[in-house]
């Protein structure tokens, strides 16, 4: 399982990045949001998939899934999240001040 | 008191500005006592010396670095130290007279002063080589300064700029130089460098040191080809020119290269590069006095010249270090002995001359040569003084620089019978490219004096009738011009009160200043150098009757000035290059750092993993493959892949909520409840987001982008994504040691008292992250927030 979730995290990585080269603001933001899931997958593929029940204790079985990249993982969605809006609402203000939403061509005088 | 010594001047030079409060009163008066008190001083230490002793003081300063305060004062220091005050008690005299005392910016220029005679006082008395170092960029820095005293004349910043550009070069070099020594020997101490001096010559590093060190003390002393920036450096005010580039600063090279002398000397590379760069600059810059129209700038070519010959006065009494025999030792010597005595020579007569300059400069508002002639009625003093400062410089008796021209002569003449370095007949070619170059010398120092002086007075051409210069103004000039006679007829005494000590020093090795006792005088019989010096006087005077007729030496005849060209050219080509360079990569087009940023990171990455052998992709102990997940992560891909191709932002956004979606899915599956929750939480939120902004929008348009840019995006994606997926089964491949989590397991029911590990984990063996995670969410809705309310004017 593990080798094909990582064809699919170097997939994830791919679509990011070629839409973050694109020149729409809202296409570089939505880049970021799959980047962002394939970074999350390959944290919770490298600690090895399926070894044991989810982590909580007494959940029955007597292996665990590996907890700490779910921490980390947790820590991240939430980080991503708020750079995601923030993103959002840049892009939104950025287009509402110059009109379009090219990246291409912005220098400090918005024009 | 040698560290007081030093420090005093840059003290002084912070009370100067004190001096506005008495506007009536010229602040030179006030910066005279600092030299002569200072000049007393080691005038007083001379019988120490000259015994043979030495001076040491040494004041910690960083020893963990092995840099201390470390002065020494021996024969060759005490030299410069009195050539640096003597003389700097005549300037600033002079300058008294010369600088009006009206421009407020006087305090700055006794500052300038006296910051660079401290600092050159701490070149030459320093026996650590980073110290050294410190004080020769302060010389530079103060020299700098003072180029651009006048600095809203553009020649002057122009002057000032190339003239910091050279010797900060040099600098640099140098430093590397002494580190270079330091790797080799381990101690920054010049003395103790010296002591071991011996076993280095065939270090690998021992000619890149070399080589380093010569290139500061090249560019310092304005050798060959680092000569540019000297005549340059005349745009400074006068005294300015007679003290730092002619007396003091211009010979800090020829101080480096006699106190290195005892290192490096013995070494044929030595020999020949420090020769043949001081005859090389010899000649050239006698050559080009003569065609000069500027007094200053022929005087500043004459230093460049009269800097090449002690200079390789100090190349060719390196090779005394050869020999064993005492009479080739002598022989060699004889030419150490010469350097020192022609550099005190040429300190007195070019001060002196340059002050002449500033005189007539002062008195007739022009140093035109084709504007003046005809002042020696006018001004008898001062061309009494340009007289014998002038037949000096060209080695004429009875003045004191016959005396070492003759030295010089010798020690060309001689070499060649020594068979040095077994160069053979080659060496016949020292002796007249000397000889040319004194003729050469000959002509320029008569064209100073009687192109000047001789002739009619061109009233018409001058702005202000000329006549005989004040008592101040003429007190600094006469007295160092007497010094030149003085010189002449004791030269045992000054042999040895100061310049066997001197030689004895840049021998080293133990010399003393009885060994290296050479006793000058007037006649030596009808010697090859006597037959010479009467050459130079008769083909000189030939010369100097003719020259307007031979184009090359003709000043109409515009040579070409090649090396400034290519300074100029290479200054305009760096900055033009750099700007054009800057200009290819930072196109102010974010998708191209962008695309570097990706580049790098597939080239960083991808080579690491190629180039390591033991990475490996491990296969074994894979979990077992099920149809749901290969289901789930086929539609998450296909709803990724097709954000790219959505023709409207709906869509777009649509297919990354479903990405998202079965992104939770997996999470799900793979035993993360936890996560699940979070991301299908925040992935709603988020389209949610999207929509909200979604009428504020532009349309989406479909990127009608030409090919190569479609292409040039999927190979650098296509890139990056085959790195990480590489880098996922590297990292999957084998790890040898066991997860951490194990603890967490077995520990979070016991220390933490909760069941669920990862909420444990956040909030109990790791919350600090969740704590700043907290801050990253509230400084984000801050941002938003402040995006939205605070005014930005909106373009409708």
């Amino acid at each position: 399982m593990e080798w094909i979730m990582a064809i699919a995290v170097g997939a994830l990585f791919m679509i990011g990045v070629y839409l973050i080269l694109s020149r729409s603001m809202l296409r570089v933001i939505l880049g970021t949001s799959l980047l962002t899931h394939g970074v999350h997958l390959l944290l919770l593929t490298m600690a090895g998939l399926k070894r044991g029940a989810a982590p909580i204790l007494g959940s029955g079985g007597d292996s665990y899934a590996d907890p700490l990249p779910q921490a980390l993982i947790l820590t991240s969605i939430v980080i991503n999240f708020g750079i995601t809006a923030l993103y959002f609402v840049l892009a939104y203000r950025a287009y509402q001040t110059r009109g379009t939403d090219e990246i291409d061509g912005m220098d400090a005088s918005g024009k | 008191m040698l560290h007081i010594a030093i420090l005093i001047p840059f003290l002084w030079a912070a009370l100067i500005p004190l001096m506005r409060v008495l506007p009536r009163i010229h602040p030179g008066w006030a910066v005279l006592p600092v030299p002569v008190a200072l000049f007393a001083y080691f005038i007083s230490r001379m019988p120490q010396i000259s015994s043979g002793e030495t001076l040491a003081v040494t004041i910690p300063w960083m020893p963990g670095l092995g840099i201390d305060l470390s002065l020494v004062l021996d024969g060759w220091s005490l030299l410069f130290a009195l050539l640096i005050t003597g003389i700097g008690a005549f300037v600033v005299w002079y300058s008294m007279f010369y600088m009006g005392k009206t421009s407020n910016s006087i305090h700055n220029f006794y500052i300038y002063l006296l910051m660079f005679m401290g600092a050159m006082l701490g070149v030459v008395l320093s026996d650590n080589m980073m110290v050294l170092y410190a004080f020769w960029e302060l010389t530079s820095v103060a020299s700098f300064l003072l180029i651009a005293f006048w600095y809203r004349r553009e020649r002057s910043r122009y002057g000032a700029l190339k003239s910091m550009l050279i010797t900060v070069f040099g600098g640099l070099a140098m430093f590397a130089g002494f580190n270079l020594l330091y790797t080799m020997t381990g101690t920054y101490s010049i003395r103790e460098v010296a002591a071991q001096a011996g076993g280095l010559t065939d270090h690998p590093l021992f000619l890149p040191a070399m080589i380093l060190v010569l290139l500061g003390a090249f560019t310092k002393s304005a050798q060959f080809p680092f000569h540019i920036w000297l005549p340059d450096a005349m745009e400074a005010p006068t005294p300015v020119s007679a003290y730092l580039h002619s007396a003091t600063m211009v010979k800090a090279g020829l101080y480096l290269v006699a106190r290195m002398s005892p290192i490096f000397a013995g070494a044929a590379e030595w020999f020949w590069i420090v020769s043949l760069t001081g005859l090389i600059t010899l000649f050239y810059g006698s050559f080009k006095a003569i065609r000069q129209t500027d007094l200053k700038a022929l005087l500043a070519y004459s230093t460049i010249s009269q800097l090449g010959l002690i200079m390789s006065l100090l190349g060719i009494g390196s090779a005394a270090a050869f020999y064993t025999d005492p009479a080739q030792v002598a022989f060699f010597g004889l030419a150490t002995t010469a350097a020192v005595f022609h550099l005190i020579n040429h300190a007195v007569f070019k001060g002196s001359l340059f002050m002449v300059v500033g005189i007539v400069d002062h008195e007739t508002g022009t140093r035109d040569l084709r504007r003046l002639g005809g002042l020696m009625k006018l001004m008898p003093v001062t061309f009494v003084i340009a007289l014998i400062g002038s037949f000096s410089m060209a080695g004429l008796p009875p003045f004191s620089g016959f005396l070492s021209k003759e030295m010089f002569f010798t020690a060309m003449v001689n070499i060649r019978s020594f068979d040095a370095l077994h160069a053979g007949s080659w060496m016949l070619v020292l002796p007249i490219i000397a000889w040319m170059a004194s003729v050469f010398t000959f002509v320029y120092s008569m064209i100073l004096v009687f192109k000047t002086f001789g002739g009619k007075v061109k009233n018409d051409q001058l702005d202000k009738l000329p006549h005989e210069a004040s008592i101040g103004l003429l007190a600094a000039p006469v007295l160092l011009v007497s010094l030149a006679l003085i010189f002449a007829f004791i030269p045992d005494t000054l042999s040895y009160a100061l310049i066997d000590s001197a030689t004895a020093a840049i021998r080293g090795g133990g010399t003393t200043p009885e060994s290296v006792h050479v006793s000058i005088y007037f006649w030596h019989g009808w010697t090859p150098e006597l037959w010479m010096t009467i050459g130079v006087v008769l083909v000189g005077l030939l010369l100097y009757l003719t020259y307007t007729r031979f184009r090359v030496l003709d000043r109409e005849w515009s040579g070409r000035d090649t090396l400034n060209r290519l300074y100029n050219g290479g200054l305009s080509l760096l900055e033009n290059g750099g700007r054009r360079t800057t200009d290819l990569y930072m196109t102010g087009s974010v998708r191209h750092y962008l695309i570097y940023i990706f580049l790098f990171l597939i080239a960083a990455l991808g080579g690491t993993l190629l180039l390591s052998p033991d990475i490996t992709f491990g296969m074994e102990d894979y979990a077992p493959i099920t149809f749901y997940e290969v289901v789930l992560v086929i539609v998450m891909l296909a709803a990724s892949a097709a954000v790219p191709f959505a023709r409207s932002r709906v869509n777009a956004i649509l297919f990354t909520g479903a990405a998202g979606y079965m992104v939770t899915a997996l999470f799900l599956i793979f035993r993360a409840p936890d996560l699940a929750l979070t991301q299908m939480i925040v992935e709603t939120v988020s389209v949610i987001l999207f929509l909200l902004c979604f009428k504020f929008l532009p349309k989406l348009k479909w990127e009608k982008e030409k090919p190569t840019f479609k292409w040039t995006n999927l190979i650098v994606a296509g890139g990056v994504g085959v790195t990480m997926t590489l880098i996922a089964l590297a990292a999957m491949g084998s790890s040898p040691f066991e997860p951490i989590s194990n603890y967490f397991l077995n520990e979070s029911y016991e220390l933490a008292g909760g069941k669920n590990v990862v909420n444990v984990i956040l909030v109990d063996f790791r919350g600090f992250d969740t704590l700043f995670e907290i801050m990253v969410l509230g400084v984000a809705s801050l941002g938003i927030y402040g995006l939205i309310k605070l005014g930005v004017k909106t373009t409708p």
